[in-house]
């Protein structure tokens, strides 16, 4: 059985290889440098922004995802992907908000932010796709 | 939705494949369309009948009837 590869599913996992690829860079870049030479001020801002540019730009390829590929059914299985994955990173960072709001758990999030638990979400989605209609969707 | 797709590419000899290559959508989409779990937009149903050259609702049997 052949997996299904549209030019749309290609672009997104070039797409998706250059974001990954920037991420690790700009992560151990902003570490480092903060490291060595504790920037201050918009340099410090600017630095510690930097990594999350690549993830916002993961959302940015997901969505085209959505909108350039042409067979519907696919699409329809991404769009349910996605929703799962919002359902799922609200519902973790919700609770984890309230147990922090009644201090049972420390402050922070131990460096697993909202993206992470939506990209979680996405293979929560995935899996429910597969279940539900026999195909998982490709996100 | 109960539909014919099968039987109709049954009589062609045609695989699954076959059909999605014709009708320029994943093997998936065919799949799904077949044993119901997905029903095809209005333009996808056309596609389909004119392919077949029949009426959509030679192909696909209304909810309403089932």
């Amino acid at each position: 059985m052949t997996r299904y590869r549209s030019p749309a599913i290609r672009r997104y996992l070039i797409r998706l290889a250059v974001l990954m690829t920037a991420y690790v860079i700009l992560l151990f870049g902003s570490i480092t440098l903060f490291q060595k030479n504790q920037p201050t001020g918009i340099a410090a801002y600017a630095l510690a922004i930097a990594p999350a540019l690549p993830i916002i730009g993961v959302f940015w390829a997901v969505m085209r995802l959505l909108i350039e590929e042409p067979d519907e059914f696919q699409r329809m299985l991404f769009a349910r992907q996605c929703l799962i994955a919002t359902g799922f990173c609200l519902t973790i960072v919700t609770i984890w908000e309230f147990l922090q709001n009644f201090e049972l758990v420390p402050p922070g999030n131990g460096g697993f932010g909202a993206a992470f638990f939506w990209f979680a979400g996405l293979g929560v989605g995935a899996l429910y796709n597969k279940l539900t209609v026999g195909s998982s969707g490709g996100c | 939705m109960r539909n014919r797709l099968k039987v109709l590419r049954a009589e062609r000899d045609w695989s699954q494949q076959d059909l999605a290559d014709r009708l320029q959508v994943s093997r998936q989409s065919v799949n799904a369309i077949e044993t119901g779990k997905y029903d095809p937009s209005l333009p996808l149903a056309f596609r389909i009948a004119e392919l077949f050259g029949l009426a959509i609702e030679e192909i696909f049997t209304s909810p309403t009837k089932d």
